[in-house]
């Protein structure tokens, strides 16, 4: 496996914080804000754009408005594989009845996840609108759905594997690409 | 994890994995639309050989929230009054496409055999055969025991017990151990868990062996509360319709001694929970006062009954390797 450093500590920061800005702008404020992350790593992204928002906003309550919400129980592949263990999932209070949701998750890759998380979305409440924010966009969706607002759009191949490591989970923030060493090897040689 | 057929086969990791599945379970409840679409497409069986209320219900409602087709199937009414034999029922059931069978009868070891036969393809969760084992009434037991030792809400959304044991806690299980199977799966999952076990029963009424059990054994329910500060105390009914020979004197006597009388309520702790798998008789094992005390969650076990059932049909309906 070959492995690149697509994003560093400063560009995952400095993605975060321009995410934050293009929310607040979206959303003329943060009036009615609920950011819900996707476990794993979108529970800690969620929260750092969260905070984020706070800084720029004043008066906005971070617990009041950042949760998160498990998808497990609404994938499509649930009969495959291995079985899966729920995360939590956690609503703020004010519940997202008539709120902006935005959705935060780590890689946007098939769009299976995203579409799970609207069907767990309308079964908790019905909100005025659902966004999406993610770190890195890496193409090949195979559902009809996009991302409101997008770290880095990352051209990859389907071989490829992203990851995206943070500081809470990892211990270190960074996104990496790898792919595997025969395909590097055809491509020297074309 | 195919089959759930008694807590002595689950490791502490699968036991606290079931728990924690059944915290998520508990969310349900505070959605608009209350059902999961995990199992959209699956049809349970419950087959019900014995008389149950709150079991059949609590498995039912389970399926139902998690979107499985469900059947219910008593002995009463079906052609096993007209002589079918068990491997005919079953075979039928396997015939018209089961996933699930939750069976109760009162021949121990029954879900064994249907696990084991080949009888029919399908998942086999034990709801109690004989007196041998009712593993997802321990289930509930450790998860109701598990919110109330970690302060969160006895039952509902809301706890924060994800991930931990029983670890330090001492319970006792008061009553007629030999005839029921809710001690035996207690005795077993109690212990994974880390907790220390006490029964308290008159001698007559301890199985042959318990001395091999891990749990200690008291015959006098005073010199038991003298020695231990229990954490939850978990009464259990005596088994009449299973008994055919005397076990003790008389109903007074057997209440006077071994049930938890006013008296020894108030002997309690102030932390200790008052447990009971129902049905009660209120005034025999376990006195009005008690039963409807704040230190009671006896409807908590109840209402965590459908989360930890719903947990454990999720576990063995969905994914095709590994356990959680």
């Amino acid at each position: 496996m070959r492995v690149r450093t697509v994003l560093n500590a400063d560009e995952i920061s400095r993605a975060i914080t321009r995410i934050a800005h293009e929310i607040l702008e979206s959303n003329k404020g943060a009036g009615d804000l609920t950011i819900l992350g996707i476990p794993t790593r979108g529970v800690p992204l969620a929260q750092r754009l969260t905070a984020k928002i706070a800084d720029i906003e004043p008066g906005v309550d971070p617990a009041q408005i950042c949760g998160s919400l498990d998808i497990t129980m609404y994938r499509d592949d649930l009969r495959h594989g291995k079985l899966r263990a729920p995360e939590p999932t956690h609503i703020p209070p004010g519940g997202i009845d008539g709120r902006a949701v935005v959705l935060v998750d780590d890689v946007l890759f098939s769009g299976r996840t995203i579409r799970a998380a609207l069907d767990a979305i309308a079964d908790i409440g019905r909100p005025a609108a659902v966004r999406l924010a993610v770190l890195v966009d890496r193409g090949h969706r195979s559902l009809p759905i996009r991302a409101d607002h997008v770290g880095k759009n990352l051209p990859t191949a389907l071989d490829e594997r992203v990851f995206v490591g943070l500081e809470e989970i990892d211990g270190e923030d960074t996104v990496t690409i790898s792919w595997p060493e025969t395909a590097e090897a055809e491509g020297d040689q074309a | 994890m195919k089959h759930l057929l008694s807590t002595a086969d689950l490791s502490r990791e699968d036991a606290i994995g079931l728990l924690d599945v059944a915290e998520e379970m508990t969310q349900v409840s505070t959605h608009s639309v209350k059902k999961l679409p995990v199992l959209r497409g699956h049809t349970v069986v419950n087959l019900f050989f014995e008389d149950s209320t709150r079991t059949r219900i609590s498995f039912e409602a389970a399926a139902k929230r998690l979107s499985a087709d469900v059947i219910n199937f008593s002995a009463k009414g079906s052609s096993v009054s007209k002589g079918e034999s068990l491997q005919d029922t079953a075979q039928t059931l396997g015939a018209m496409g089961a996933d699930a069978v939750v069976v109760r009868h009162n021949g121990s070891g029954t879900p064994y055999r249907l696990a084991t036969t080949g009888w029919i393809d399908a998942g086999v969760v034990n709801a109690g055969d004989g007196t041998h084992e009712h593993p997802t009434q321990a289930l509930l037991d450790s998860f109701t025991l598990r919110r109330t030792l970690t302060g969160s809400p006895a039952s509902g959304p809301g706890g924060h017990a994800r991930g931990t044991d029983l670890a330090g806690t001492t319970v006792a299980v008061v009553g007629d151990i030999l005839h029921s199977r809710v001690a035996r799966s207690n005795v077993h999952l109690l212990t994974t868990l880390g907790a220390r076990v006490v029964l308290i029963a008159p001698p007559t009424l301890l199985p042959w062996g318990v001395e091999t059990w891990p749990a200690e054994v008291f015959y006098d329910f005073d010199e038991a509360l003298d020695a231990h500060d229990f954490d939850a105390v978990m009464m259990l009914r005596v088994q009449f319709e299973r008994m055919h020979q005397s076990f003790f004197p008389n109903t007074r006597e057997y209440s006077r001694l071994w049930g938890l009388t006013a008296g020894r309520y108030a002997r309690l702790p102030e932390h200790t929970a008052i447990m009971h798998p129902g049905p009660m008789n209120r005034g025999f094992e376990i006195c009005a006062q008690a039963a409807d005390s704040p230190r009671a969650v006896i409807l908590n076990q109840v209402e965590n009954g459908v989360a930890v059932r719903m947990a454990v049909l999720y576990s063995l309906l969905t994914g095709k390797e590994g356990a959680l």
